[in-house]
């Protein structure tokens, strides 16, 4: 059973955790239009909070922003690490959500095959 | 989409767009044979005319390009599934989108993954106070995401943090069949 009380005693360590990825610096960012949505950004998504927590990423923030127009090349998921270019991927998958999380976010190896666009910041 | 929580999803997104800072969240699996959900927000509104026209996929507030499939997909599927939807909105005050589906109907989509759902609108929206209720029939419980800041002593709760996502993964999953059990002994 779970309940509010469980959550008082993480307290502590949840805040500490919150601090870190307030001031992380790599952001990944989901297209949650409903293209994204229909296209299965939920599962996208799902996938990525898996996977950060399987490799246990503290420092990287989780965002989702709607439809920018290339709804075609739904699910788009975008990574964007300080003083590196906005990488955009496309018609992202869960299977390919380890690959992007491991070869970039973690070593920071650009998934060329899977990639739409590139945003020099 | 293939099932009601999606179109939740998705229409929960309009209430983002919509500048919303509070939305309330309300579903029930059994009202007099009917599933029903409704989404009402604090976000802009709609002026009278839009409100009109919103089914059209045509109409849209969106500048990247001039179709909006949303509402007019949820239109749809309720019709679809002998059910109605309603969109009651003013301008600065908010919109409320209410949709049915009759249970009975072959046609009438899975509920699909409500946590899932709850999940991601959590993780991305953090500055967002997400009241969700939950039903059966007149079994029903509250998750209001204003309370669990208060029990973190935290202005702004991050979903995406492993442990956050875990408990609250289960939670609503139990108090949700909580609920179902206590609906189906009825």
């Amino acid at each position: 059973m779970k309940s509010l009380e469980d959550l008082k005693a993480l307290r502590e360590k949840l805040q500490s955790d919150m601090k870190v990825r307030r001031e992380a610096g790599t952001k990944i960012i989901i297209g949650m239009g409903t293209c994204g949505i229909a296209a299965g950004a939920r599962e996208v998504m799902a996938a990525i909070l898996d996977e950060l927590s399987l490799q246990n990423l503290k420092d990287v923030q989780v965002q989702q922003t709607g439809c920018i127009g290339m709804c075609e090349k739904e699910v788009l998921v975008d990574v964007v690490k300080p003083g590196e270019p906005r990488i955009t991927y496309g018609k992202v998958t869960p299977k390919d959500v380890k690959k992007i999380i491991v070869d970039h976010v973690m070593h920071g190896k650009i998934v060329e095959e899977l990639v739409v666009g590139k945003i020099e910041q | 989409m293939n099932d009601i929580a999606l179109h939740i999803l998705d229409i929960i997104q309009n209430s983002l767009a919509a500048g919303a800072s509070v939305i309330t969240l309300y579903i029930n699996e059994d009202l007099l044979g009917f599933l029903v959900f409704s989404v009402e927000d604090n976000g802009k509104g709609m002026s009278e005319e839009m409100v009109q026209q919103v089914c059209d996929p045509f109409v849209t507030t969106r500048t990247t390009r001039k179709v909006g499939m949303g509402l007019p997909l949820l239109s749809m599927t309720t019709s679809q599934s002998g059910g109605t939807l309603s969109i009651k909105s003013k301008l600065g005050q908010g919109t409320t989108v209410r949709a049915t589906f009759c249970n009975a109907n072959v046609d009438r989509p899975p509920l699909g993954d409500v946590v899932k759902t709850i999940i991601i609108l959590l993780v991305g929206n953090p500055q967002v106070r997400l009241i969700v209720h939950y039903g059966v029939g007149t079994y029903s419980f509250t998750y209001d995401t204003q309370e669990i800041q208060q029990v973190l002593g935290l202005k702004e709760v991050d979903y995406s943090v492993p442990e956050l996502t875990a408990w609250v993964r289960e939670y609503l999953t139990q108090e949700i069949t909580k609920v179902r059990e206590e609906g189906e002994k009825k």
